[in-house]
């Protein structure tokens, strides 16, 4: 249930030891880098929907695990192929993030802001047994692309290695597109700024939280997706410690901000994958969390977070 | 305004002493049920350990309930603490007394889990002189992670495989007996003169750090009391079922009991009990609806936070558990209220 490391990752951990010491350390920035652009498209989400709503939507980790599902799904019964798999998926999981949004969510606006944590609970926990009964078993994602290894000396990439990192960086640099140059952007980080005084300057408040939902759900949903083709083994309850890291990814990288979500990420993945590759693998979560916390003690804002001083 | 005061006073006091008896007989009752169910097993088996569970939910959710509720914390820990209490209570019964005198010692090895518990929640507290909010909850969360990693990774306690071997020492008349000092111990805490900076610290932590609360010893205190009486719960959860490992108290069980706060109410004490009592009897009423009644929980759980936030008592108090001069102060400052605005115009 909390396994991150898959059991049987489709990408062989080639290089792993034998290889010359530059080699190896290559080859683990590149898990690293997979395994942290994952986190960081969760992240996102998070960070997305705290900026504006200043809510934690703790069922985003189950969304990220419905993504994978999606893919199961369209990849098994309707044997679709991988970019529509994706699309679909992400789409899938947008608009069930804003149902989410809609009816959940929407009604505790005005309510203390516990009470808004404590629904996103119940939704994921939703989710998760929702899943579980209709899925009882773990699935089994079938390989949606021809998996090939390139071998450069002693370093082994796999295709779907590179795959990974590339899409999300595409995703994340698509996203930082639109939070930073478009209109709808703007507004959402209007939003964030002032949720009093923008509504009446005419922004669809209602709209823009929706549209920030579905972009947010929807990067958890490709990293549903990602996840699922690199490490195939999938279960409902997946998302729960994915989820509650990418958490932490965003908390690390200054909650609410977009480029902390993306760097909180690559970080926690660098720090697990080296965990596992000098210690025990057991030893992960302990070493990932212990760091984590020192940071947050020198850091209590984050990476990129801004000390909010209390105004008496 | 004297005397409508006095006649506030004269009317409550009436009012009470027809709840005079209340306690010392529903204790008497409860003690007397609990030894002789246990003692001449007229209850069956299943119903024990239901009440069991609920007795443990009822010391989980009371003692979450003073850093979620009263101090207006977020901890998302509280599974860390309790495994910890089961950890060292399980070490204790199992390898450390002797074979036939772990029934006697049992109450110290459930002593010794709490102080374990507590003293990690001191640690824990440290973090939150400067940190709050959704910071802080990520501290208690990694805390809550890591305890569950380290226990893990040492053999010495079975590792994932988990520990096993303790007798079924956790009886009804134990679990009465830690339920009710708990409820007690918390609810005087609360409404003692120290406990009401803890309510301070929720309303306003710089305002109450003005008026000269010692904010760093209140966060201590409060920490230390929650996680000692997790502990406290650990210890007998792993008495009652007799088997423990690190994965029963991961995020979920923590959630468990985050549920059972706010279902019941942030800040206040007959909340936290009847959250723990009704979330824990609706899973085994559900239970013939297998695993479906984990969907139909959390979708409960929604609809009671949409269409009522703050939880079933929120933020309010049965008279069983408010002291006297509370009414009447509260009594009191709503006439004034009504008095100033009907005055205002």
């Amino acid at each position: 249930m909390t396994q991150i490391k898959p059991l049987s990752p489709r990408s062989p951990p080639a290089g792993g030891g034998e290889g010359s010491g530059m080699a190896y350390l290559f080859q683990q920035a590149l898990n690293a880098l997979q395994l942290g652009s994952i986190y960081a498209l969760i992240a996102l989400g998070y960070t997305m929907v705290y900026g504006i709503l200043t809510m934690i939507n703790f069922a985003h980790g189950d969304l990220f695990m419905v993504g994978a599902f999606f893919c199961f799904l369209l990849a098994v019964y309707l044997k679709l192929s991988f970019v529509p798999t994706l699309l679909v998926s992400m789409l899938g999981v947008a608009c069930l993030g804003v149902v989410i949004e809609r009816l959940a969510y929407k009604p505790l606006r005005a309510a203390p802001r516990v009470s808004a944590i404590i629904t996103a609970l119940g939704v994921g926990l939703f989710l998760e047994n929702f899943t579980l009964a209709l899925s009882p078993y773990p699935k089994h994602i079938p390989p949606l692309l021809t998996n090939t290894t390139w071998t450069i000396g002693s370093l082994s990439i796999s295709s779907l290695q590179v795959l990974v990192i590339a899409l999300s960086l595409v995703l994340m640099l698509l996203l930082d597109f639109v939070v930073q140059r478009t209109k709808a952007g703007m507004a959402m980080r209007a939003i964030s700024w002032d949720k009093s005084i923008v509504p009446l300057m005419g922004v669809p408040i209602n709209k823009i939280i929706s549209f920030t939902f579905a972009i947010g759900t929807g990067l958890g949903g490709a990293a549903g997706v990602m996840y699922g083709l690199a490490y195939p083994v999938i279960d409902p309850y997946m998302g729960i410690m994915v989820g509650w890291k990418a958490f932490i990814c965003a908390v690390v990288g200054g909650i609410g901000n977009v480029r902390g979500a993306m760097i909180g990420g690559f970080i926690l993945g660098a720090v697990e994958i080296l965990v596992a590759a000098f210690f025990p693998s057991t030893y992960r979560d302990f070493v990932a969390f212990t760091l984590l916390l020192v940071l947050l003690i020198l850091r209590p804002y984050g990476i990129l977070g801004k000390p909010q001083p209390q105004k008496v | 305004m004297m005397k409508a005061a006095i006649v506030t006073l004269q009317k409550r006091w009436q009012q009470l002493t027809g709840l005079k008896y209340f306690w010392p007989v529903f204790l008497a009752a409860g003690l007397a049920f609990c030894v002789a169910a246990d003692r001449y097993d007229f209850v069956d088996l299943y119903l024990q350990l239901i009440i069991i569970y609920v007795g443990i939910n009822i010391i989980l959710t009371v003692s979450l309930n003073l850093i979620n509720g009263y101090m207006g914390e977020f901890s998302v820990g509280h599974a860390g603490f309790m495994a910890v209490g089961a950890y060292i209570a399980s070490i204790l019964t199992v390898y450390v007394f002797p074979q036939n005198a772990a029934g006697i010692l049992f109450p110290a090895a459930i002593l010794a889990g709490g102080m374990g518990a507590a003293l990690v929640g001191f640690l824990v507290a440290i973090p939150s002189f400067k940190t709050r909010g959704d910071y802080l909850a990520i501290v208690t969360l990694a805390f809550g992670m890591i305890v569950k990693s380290v226990l893990e990774n040492i053999d010495a306690v079975g590792g994932p495989r988990g520990l096993l071997g303790m007798e079924k020492l956790t009886t009804l008349p134990w679990v009465f007996f830690w339920t009710v000092l708990s409820v007690w111990v918390i609810r005087n805490l609360v409404y003692s003169n120290f406990g009401r900076g803890i309510w301070s610290i929720r309303e306003d932590e710089i305002a109450s750090d003005l008026m000269s609360v010692n904010t760093r010893q209140v966060k201590i205190i409060a920490f230390v009391v929650s996680s000692f009486f997790a502990g406290v719960a650990g210890g007998l959860f792993a008495h009652a079922i007799q088997f423990i490992n690190p994965r029963m108290f991961d995020i979920l069980k923590s959630t468990d009991v985050l549920i059972m706060v706010y279902l019941g109410g942030i800040g206040s004490i007959a909340g936290s009990v009847l959250g723990a009592v009704i979330y824990t009897l609706l899973l085994e009423i559900l239970r013939p609806l297998g695993v479906w009644r984990m969907v139909f929980m959390p979708l409960m759980l929604v609809l009671l936070m949409i269409y009522r936030p703050r939880g079933i008592m929120g933020l309010r108090e049965a008279r069983l558990f408010t002291p006297l001069l509370d009414r009447v102060t509260e009594k009191l400052w709503r006439q004034r209220k009504k008095e100033a605005r009907h005055a205002a115009p």
